[in-house]
């Protein structure tokens, strides 16, 4: 019988909380029959067991340096109880104050929102993955430490906590445990969010312990607002990429590619994620190729430091608000700066929802530029019927993947559905699919973090789900002769596609490649030469 | 003081605190900061075929340009059946949903029940009989059968999916270690008024002509008109401590649930030169910040707008 984690359990000092029981876990869908066994976690270093705490489920993504002491470890504590005070003042938090007490103090343990989510569910149903459990964990610390009479009342109000170091450290990883894709709060039937708790408890140890994942901190948001990218990439470099990528998507396509930089007065400023320009270059190249093809007047910035002109990725929209404000505003200083019409965000899920929608009440004045998906102008390209398309060129399976900041979260839901059913004849939708679907495991930053052993938990508890999906969407052409293509509109849900695709083989066993939409556009244009779209990349 | 009047007192007691209790608690909260922008689709008052399938206008092409439209109808498609039937409930927790919709839908019909009586004891204020006896005018009778009807069906439904409420917290290892003693003492404590409710219906007063002639007592402040009853008097009791209590806990989400769907998850309101909202936001990102965290610089004396704006300079 499995053994069950009670919220009480994260403040005793027992080595490891838990772990996940691949007999827990749901079978591995068709055709990866019953002898198919996932690949062994790697095992955690000697300097990682000695140095970092590893006490929630064996693995980690924050890397927590074990106190030294009691008193270090009380500092702690007390540093994590004053942040906990701050999340609830309107000084320091109002940007969620009102939605964090509404989830804090209506929830009523129903447990709808468990099911719902696929970390949970491919756990094995392990109890520390419940939307619920480090939600109840910060609600029980408010109501025993700041709500008045607390301390006397909350054990029998709200149940028991204990505050300690392991709760703490437990909770800052169980922070982290999460793609904060919401799907849980889209079941609740009062509407608690408690994916935002989850947010804002990582605020929580962002903004007041400087506690935060490097991968989205020191290599991301920090060394974009340095050098102008997460990726590292100065104006020169990223000029030097881009000119290469034209002259390889003149050859490809046989017409002339040419990106127009720092076009001031330009309808269109397009703010890619600047990780395709060095993971998926086709992509750009594809973006390139249609916008030159419909006539539009577009740009690229090279801005680097007052504003952030091509890279627009924003991490901070996963653990900081600060972080997320800072970025945000360069952002749109990059496009002030130009004076272009409107801004379009290219295929990157949290780079739409955090320009367009979180940022939109704090990009005031002249910062207050339109911001549009690249998905609804690329929609609007391809019924506009100013270029001609071949769906034959496409004709292979195609599923789409719904990234969560684009659907649920901001509502972009038919334009690429349309592009999808009028170029590809073998398009399917996954189950569910839309508002409904499932993150691809990689939501919240999580595409980025492989570090110790956390692309196994990664692969096989947060991205199984999406692996279920996939197969059951080409479930009638497993011959990997046929290939076939993932649609995922987004470079994060695009990195976790690479990374379940090679973790489980799914290329050589069963033909399955992935890719943008901008690709499958490109790779039906007429005028192009065909084959856009290179399987032997894979 | 007579027990009569204690009982008046408690009964005004617990209506200004329930009245008192809801009013504190919507202003806590509608007064709080505006806040970033956090909505959650399908949002319902889309218009057309996007409240229904998850669409916004984020899906138009320049949607800046294009008026913004809002559909009342479809909001209201998704929240009436929302508010009587616990749709999301029965789509996504139907073990719950059954014992979960009784409950509530037995509380809405027991608040029409207390409506009726109040009615009732109005109309026999001003000289029409509420009764089913032979000079019954119709609206008396009308309101005699349908208080009877309701209140039956209300204190059934009620009593039986707050028993099952209990049941299942007891004894769903899902759901045992998220009830605390309070959220059984909810359940105890409704199971209890109604089981007296049943009780006294049947012995006492099964026209509900009692508890209309109390009523009546309590609209013209007649404190000293006895109560035929001691278990009348102790279901009156424990009925209005109940109602006073109920929006003190998290039950307060009957009316909470307002923000959590208009002011959250469908709030899509965008930012507009000149509005209120740029108002409320440019009075907000004044606020001084104290987050102690190396890499904000947070001193208590910059505000959140210094920091937002401020290069980093970490290494």
């Amino acid at each position: 019988m499995k053994k069950r984690v009670k919220i009480n359990d994260v403040s005793k000092p027992t080595a490891q909380l838990t772990c996940v029981d691949p007999s827990d876990q749901p079978p591995f869908p068709a055709p990866m029959d019953e002898s198919y066994t996932a690949p062994e976690w790697k095992p955690l270093s000697e300097k990682a067991k000695d140095q970092y705490e590893i006490n929630l489920d064996g693995t980690l993504v924050l890397s927590l340096p074990k106190p030294k002491n009691k008193e270090e470890e009380d500092e702690l504590v007390r540093q994590f109880l004053s942040g906990l005070e701050k999340l609830f003042t309107k000084e320091n938090n109002w940007t969620f104050l009102q939605p964090m007490v509404l989830s804090m103090e209506n929830c009523a343990r129903c447990q709808t929102c468990s099911d719902s989510c696929h970390i949970y569910e491919m756990s094995g149903k392990n109890d520390i993955y419940r939307p619920t459990y480090r939600a109840e964990i910060l609600r029980r610390l408010y109501f025993k430490y700041l709500k008045p009479g607390g301390k006397f009342f909350g054990k029998w109000r709200h149940g028991d906590i204990d505050l300690n170091w392991q709760t703490v450290s437990r909770l800052a990883e169980l922070a982290y445990r999460c793609n904060l894709c919401r799907r849980c709060a889209s079941t609740c039937p009062i509407g608690v969010d408690n994916g935002l708790i989850t947010h804002d408890l990582r605020k929580l140890f962002s903004q007041e312990m400087g506690i935060h994942p490097t991968e989205l901190h020191d290599n991301g948001a920090v060394l974009q607002m340095k050098v102008g990218s997460s990726t590292g990439m100065n104006p020169l470099v990223v000029k030097d990429n881009i000119e290469f990528i034209d002259e390889d998507t003149t050859d490809k396509t046989g017409i002339k590619t040419e990106t127009p930089w720092d076009v001031e007065g330009a309808d269109v400023l397009l703010l890619h994620n600047a990780g395709e320009i060095l993971s998926w270059p086709e992509n750009h190249g594809a973006f390139a190729t249609l916008f030159n093809a419909a006539g539009i007047s577009w740009t690229l910035s090279s801005e680097s430091q007052e504003a952030l002109g091509y890279d627009n990725i924003n991490y901070g929209l996963f653990y900081d608000d600060f972080m997320l404000a800072k970025v945000a505003i360069k952002h749109a200083k990059a496009a002030a700066k130009l004076g272009v019409k409107k801004i379009v965000l290219g295929e990157c899920g949290h780079a739409h929802k955090a320009l367009t929608v979180i940022a939109d009440r704090v990009l005031t004045g002249d910062l207050n530029i339109p911001r549009e998906s690249a998905i609804t102008l690329m929609e609007n390209i391809v019924s506009s019927g100013k270029i001609e398309f071949d769906p034959s060129r496409n004709d292979f399976p195609v599923t789409l993947h719904d990234p969560c900041n684009m659907v649920r979260l901001m509502g972009i839901v038919e334009p690429q559905r349309k592009i999808l059913r009028k170029l590809c004849p073998q398009f399917r939708e996954m189950t569910p699919h839309g508002v409904n679907n499932y993150c691809c495991g990689g939501g919240s930053g999580f595409a980025l973090m492989s570090g110790h052993n956390f692309e196994d938990w990664r692969m096989q508890v947060a991205s199984r789900k999406k692996l279920d999906q996939i197969l059951n969407a080409f479930k009638d052409e497993m011959d990997s002769s046929i290939h076939k293509y993932i649609c995922a509109p987004c470079s994060n849900c695009k990195g976790s596609m690479r990374d379940i695709i090679h973790y489980y083989d799914l290329w050589n066993k069963y033909g399955i490649g992935y890719g943008g939409i901008v690709e499958l556009i490109v790779n039906a244009m007429v005028d192009v030469k065909p084959g856009y779209i290179e399987w032997e990349m894979y | 003081m007579s027990s009569t009047v204690l009982l008046h007192l408690v009964t005004y007691a617990a209506i200004i605190a329930f009245l008192l209790a809801v009013v504190i608690r919507f202003i806590r909260i509608n007064s709080m900061p505006m806040h970033l922008r956090w909505e959650l689709y399908p949002v319902a008052h889309e218009p057309g075929a996007k409240a229904r399938y998850g669409g916004s206008h984020l899906e138009e092409i320049d949607w800046w340009t294009k008026p913004k439209e809002s559909s009342r109808i479809n909001e209201m498609r998704y929240m009436i059946p929302e508010m009587l039937f616990l749709v999301a409930l029965f789509e996504h927790n139907r073990k719950l949903w059954l014992r979960s919709f009784p409950f509530h839908f037995g509380l809405y019909l027991l608040s029409g029940t207390i409506g009726f009586i109040f009615f009732g004891a109005i109309l026999e204020l001003a000289g029409i009989p509420v009764t089913n006896g032979e000079n019954a005018s119709i609206i008396g009778m009308g309101v005699f059968y349908l208080t009877q009807i309701i209140g039956v069906i209300g204190m059934t439904l009620a009593a039986f999916g707050s028993i099952g409420l209990l049941h299942i917290r007891l004894t769903d290892p899902d759901l045992s270690d998220y009830t605390s003693a309070n959220a059984i003492f909810n359940l105890v404590f409704f199971i209890v008024v109604l089981m007296i409710a049943w009780i006294t219906f049947i012995l006492i007063d099964p026209t509900y002509q009692l508890t209309r002639a109390y009523i009546q007592s309590l609209v013209t402040f007649n404190f000293a008109a006895p109560v035929e009853s001691a278990l009348l008097g102790i279901e009156i009791l424990l009925s209005v401590l109940l109602i006073a209590y109920i929006p003190m806990t998290h039950m307060s989400h009957f009316f909470l649930k307002w923000f959590t769907y208009h002011k959250i998850r469908w709030d899509d309101e965008g930012y507009t030169p000149g509005s209120k909202l740029e108002k409320k936001i440019f009075q907000q990102v004044q606020y001084p910040v104290t987050w102690s965290a190396p890499h904000l610089k947070a001193d208590g004396k910059k505000n959140w707008l210094d920091i937002a704006t401020e290069e980093i300079d970490e290494k």
